[in-house]
């Protein structure tokens, strides 16, 4: 019943937030400061994360696939396959949900429990659209970047654990990278990271902005921003596999 | 001139405002008194349009702000000033950015023009040379008058304070309360203070309303506020035992 509630209230919301900006200017200077929070301050994290990935993909497909029968430039296959299908975007923005997530709920919550947004819905600022908007923006531009460098990252880190660990030569794995390469898969991990981005950002800031009570509640509002929004990414990862490749 | 019209709201099933019907007068200090929990910032916040009442109608002049759009909404809510009880200053921002936040969003003057607006503001509240300060760096004191000086950067028509001397010390407050009655009457604007401290009432309070458990008890000048016999408000005024005991002592003579 909550949920249904939760999502009218979304819904009914969604008019306020994509209303007309007061001033174009101080909407773009608060994008460009969201997409460097998020893009700099996620860059370390997402990078070491899609390294690990990529490197535990290449030595356990090496494990696998060590019984001859299937040529070793495979690894270079799955491990591209596997991060630009799923890895890349999909752990990508579970990461995302938590870090970037949490920080939006709990930036957005603190503001209203401080006053702020009282403070500039009395100026006549439109709050929902001034805090929630750029938020938007900026992960639509940012997130899908972070995918790529991810994507990036992740192959490099499969690079060095099949060619270092497992005992591919580098021409065996770039083989295996270009080998049965369909840019349609890109076109999909794009299509995911720009929903799961809108997801993450949506749904912290709802959380966020009807906060009410206290710090326990903020704190509440912060891990259910995270939660909701591992779970929607799931939920949409399904989704779009059903529709762009069932 | 801002009327209160029959002013209803619950919470669930509690009555916190029940039936108020109060007019603020135009250019004056108008205070709103009662005791913790008497409905105080709920009436405030139905006045300046933070809370919508369950019934009843508020008025500014000829408008009545609950049968308008959000953009007039808005539009009004430009003519307003508020200094709320914790400030609300950005913690992020310096005073400077604090102060200048709603001439970035909402006029296209030149970056000269803001500064020049910001330092008189700051100047307006004694408090020159501090812009590039944060919130943080400032005493608590110092930044309700930076929430005031932001409060009046677009020369609003109405100044809401809500409860403006809390946490501060007598003096201080004292210096608060002056400073709101002066940008009053200089500036010409309609203040409307929520507070329980009697200092303000009795030294900046041109017209008072008292309310206790949601009701209006009482509505007077502060010439009248002594001299009554009013149950609540001498309860209110007379709530220290010291004032008890000077009140008796005066009684007796």
């Amino acid at each position: 019943m909550q949920l249904i509630r939760d999502l009218g209230k979304f819904i009914a919301w969604l008019p306020d937030i994509f209303s007309k900006p007061e001033n174009w200017g101080m909407y773009y200077k608060e994008t460009v400061r969201q997409m460097y929070d998020i893009g700099i301050g996620s860059m370390s994290i997402v990078m070491l994360i899609s390294g690990f990935i990529g490197a535990v993909t290449a030595i356990q497909f090496s494990y696998q696939l060590s019984g001859g029968f299937i040529p070793d430039y495979y690894i270079g296959y799955i491990v591209r396959d596997i991060m630009i299908i799923e890895m890349a975007a999909t752990l990508t923005c579970i990461v995302l949900a938590g870090k970037v997530g949490s920080t939006m709920a709990a930036e957005i919550g603190g503001m209203r429990q401080k006053e702020h947004i009282d403070a500039m819905e009395i100026m006549g600022v439109n709050t929902s659209s001034y805090l929630v908007l750029p938020k938007l923006i900026a992960s639509v531009i940012v997130i899908p970047l972070l995918v790529t460098i991810a994507l990036i990252v992740g192959i490099a880190g499969g690079y060095i654990a099949a060619t270092y660990v497992a005992g591919l030569t580098p021409v065996e794995f770039e083989k295996g990278l270009r080998f049965l390469f369909d840019p349609y898969n890109v076109v999909m991990m794009y299509v995911k990271a720009i929903t799961f981005s809108l997801i993450i950002t949506s749904v912290a800031c709802f959380q966020g902005y009807f906060v009410s009570g206290g710090s326990i509640e903020l704190g509440q509002a912060s891990t259910r921003a995270v939660v909701f929004g591992s779970i929607n990414i799931l939920i949409a990862d399904l989704i779009i596999a059903l529709l762009l490749m069932g | 001139m801002i009327r209160a019209e029959n002013i209803v709201k619950t919470f669930g099933s509690q009555e916190v405002l029940r039936d108020i019907s109060f007019t603020f007068d135009d250019g004056k200090t108008n205070l709103i008194i009662g005791k913790s929990g008497a409905g105080k910032t709920v009436f405030l916040k139905i006045l300046v349009g933070l809370l919508q009442p369950t019934s009843g109608a508020v008025w500014f002049d000829d408008i009545d702000v609950c049968c308008i759009s959000k953009e007039q909404h808005r539009e009004l809510r430009m003519q307003i000033g508020m200094l709320f009880q914790g400030n609300a200053l950005f913690d992020s921002l310096t005073v400077e950015e604090n102060i200048r936040f709603p001439m970035d969003m909402f006029t296209t003057r030149t970056a000269k023009e803001k500064l020049k607006q910001v330092d008189y503001c700051l100047e307006r509240v004694s408090l020159e040379g501090i812009n590039d300060k944060y919130p943080s760096e400032i005493s608590g004191g110092m930044q309700k008058r930076v929430g005031i000086a932001r409060a009046i950067v677009l020369n609003p028509k109405y100044l809401f304070c809500d409860e403006p001397n809390s946490g501060l010390d007598p003096k201080t407050a004292i210096t608060i309360d002056d400073l709101i009655s002066g940008i009053t009457k200089d500036n010409k604007i309609t203040t409307i203070i929520n507070t329980h401290d009697m200092n303000s009432v009795m030294e900046i309070g041109d017209n008072i309303c008292l309310l206790s458990d949601g009701k209006l008890a009482w509505k007077g000048r502060k010439e009248e506020v002594l001299d009554n016999d009013n149950e609540v408000l001498i309860d209110f005024i007379f709530a220290s035992p010291f004032l008890q005991r000077l009140r008796s002592q005066a009684l007796s003579k």
